[in-house]
């Protein structure tokens, strides 16, 4: 990486004034998933030809004067689901083996537009269906910081790939938390869209309903460079932190923080601290069917996915993982009356969040109950009581992807041995909590 | 008094639902199903279900999105 590069906002100006080469940063890149991928497995596809030809007509454009904007000539990476054309999208699944990208994916047409390098299709948990990208059919993710914990899932491929430095920016997408879960675990900056504020054409799909597609980045300036990106918008506009004095956020105590690993406690009420000290107003609010959210979420996405997988899990079950196949099988027994059921469910929690956000800029609580899980755990025990991993790892996301509303992660601490921890916020429109959340990074800087 | 015959509960799906998951042979399905059964026991008897037996007007539904 350049010295003086760590975002695509310092890689932006450089490129702009061609202080450096997007085929130098380019080379970089991939110099660094050569040297670093074996013992991460970050990626599925290395695109290092396409990359580099993306790169040399990035340096054309730019010498020529054709800047298209920040992210000209920007390496990314985009996660194993998402179309790119004449390439494969696996899903990290031998199900999808042969498959060939007819077409660019909406958002790679828009990245492709913005002038964006990409340098690699990312591993993923199989078809999107888990939380510590354990299961894949090219193998797990490891954390960069610590190769025996898991990056997060289902995007870890991605967020591994931001981390470890061989991409500036990642496409993720999030269902259940799989760009939050990810981001937050691996120090990264990770916004979940507003439901539908981001095409979905062209990515395999795990719930109509709940999927997003979203930025993973190393700051709220440059996932909102990306997020307008993949919104098709031509000439973004920078972020505009907000004056934090006089901002009221409700903090969601019942449920959300009845249950964290003590160093994510302590890293998220050290955040409030800093920020209150700024002037910021927190206020307990409740989201009272929020215990519920694990069985509305189950109920909408498993039928979804196994009404989608139905043709492959009868003609090549032995494809899928065995911990993917069980899983979509069980949606298979899903009766109609509960998903109904649990559309109710969906509007009744809609109620509650729209509630804890009346008359508040937004809520702000942990992104993950525990720091980076270790890789083969099935179950994480904290303060007595123990959960099954997936199920710990969605508790404080899924809520938002029910709804729909926007959400991100900042980073706000690390753990004694380094690993990252994340603070969430959660709001009514993208924009806005953009906006805030680049005010809020700016006191959590360390 | 509810005629178990006629009644479609949860532990007959799950009997049903199990019986067939090792049909299939997949037998680990079962404890899966189990906790599938659970996460539909919390799910119908939450508060925003209509029971047109019980003593308040029902609603209307709510417009899926």
């Amino acid at each position: 990486m350049p010295a003086d590069a760590h975002t695509v906002a310092d890689l932006s100006r450089l490129l702009q004034t061609r202080a450096i080469t997007s085929e130098e940063v380019t080379q970089r890149c991939l110099a660094c998933i050569e040297d670093r991928d074996q013992s991460i497995n970050a990626f599925i596809t290395v695109l290092s030809e396409q990359a580099r030809a993306q790169a040399r007509a990035a340096d054309s454009e730019i010498a020529a004067g054709r800047y298209r904007g920040p992210l000209h000539g920007v390496p990314i990476s985009l996660k194993d689901l998402i179309d790119v054309r004449g390439t494969p999208t696996t899903a990290a699944s031998r199900v999808r083996a042969g498959h060939v990208a007819a077409s660019d994916a909406a958002v790679t047409t828009r990245l492709r537009d913005a002038g964006a390098v990409f340098v690699g299709k990312t591993n993923l948990h199989e078809f999107a269906f888990g939380t510590t990208n354990e299961d894949s059919a090219y193998g797990p993710v490891h954390h960069p910081l610590d190769l025996t914990r898991s990056p997060g899932g289902s995007s870890g491929g991605s967020a591994a790939s931001v981390l470890a430095g061989m991409a500036f920016a990642s496409i993720g997408t999030d269902t259940g938390g799989s760009i939050r879960i990810p981001s937050s675990v691996c120090g990264l900056v990770g916004l979940k869209p507003a439901l539908g504020e981001v095409p979905t054409d062209g990515v395999v799909p795990l719930s109509t309903v709940l999927d997003h597609v979203g930025p993973m980045c190393r700051s709220v300036d440059d996932a909102s460079v990306v997020f307008q990106a993949l919104r098709g918008t031509r000439n973004p506009t920078p972020t505009r932190p907000r004056e934090l004095s006089g901002l009221r956020f409700g903090v969601p105590r019942p449920y959300f923080l009845d249950w964290l690993d003590p160093e994510v406690a302590a890293a998220f009420d050290a955040a409030c601290a800093r920020l209150t000290r700024q002037g910021v107003v927190l206020q307990d609010v409740a989201i009272p069917h929020a215990p519920l959210a694990g069985p509305v979420y189950v109920h909408l996405a498993l039928p979804e996915a196994a009404a989608y997988h139905a043709a492959t899990l009868d003609s090549r079950p032995d494809d899928y993982t065995p911990n993917v196949r069980f899983r979509i099988e069980m949606g298979r027994y899903v009766l109609a009356q509960d998903y109904v059921r649990a559309m109710m469910g969906r509007e009744a929690l809609m109620r509650d969040v729209n509630a804890a956000l009346e008359h508040r800029d937004g809520l702000l609580l942990p992104t993950m109950p525990m720091p980076a899980t270790t890789l083969g755990a099935t179950t994480i025990s904290m303060n007595g009581v123990e959960e099954p991993i997936r199920n710990a790892m969605l508790r404080l996301t899924q809520v938002f992807n029910i709804t729909g509303h926007p959400a991100i992660t900042v980073p706000c601490g690390k753990t004694r041995t380094g690993l990252p921890i994340g603070l969430q916020a959660v709001g009514t429109r993208t924009s806005d909590l953009i906006d805030v959340a680049a005010a809020i990074e700016r006191v959590l800087e360390p | 008094m509810i005629d178990v015959r006629l009644a479609m509960t949860l532990e007959t799906w799950l009997e049903q639902a199990t019986q067939d998951a090792e049909r299939r042979g997949l037998v680990a399905l079962r404890p899966l199903l189990e906790g599938l059964a659970r996460s539909t026991a919390a799910l119908r008897a939450a508060d925003w279900n209509l029971d047109l037996s019980g003593p308040a007007a029902p609603r209307s539904m709510p417009n899926a999105r």
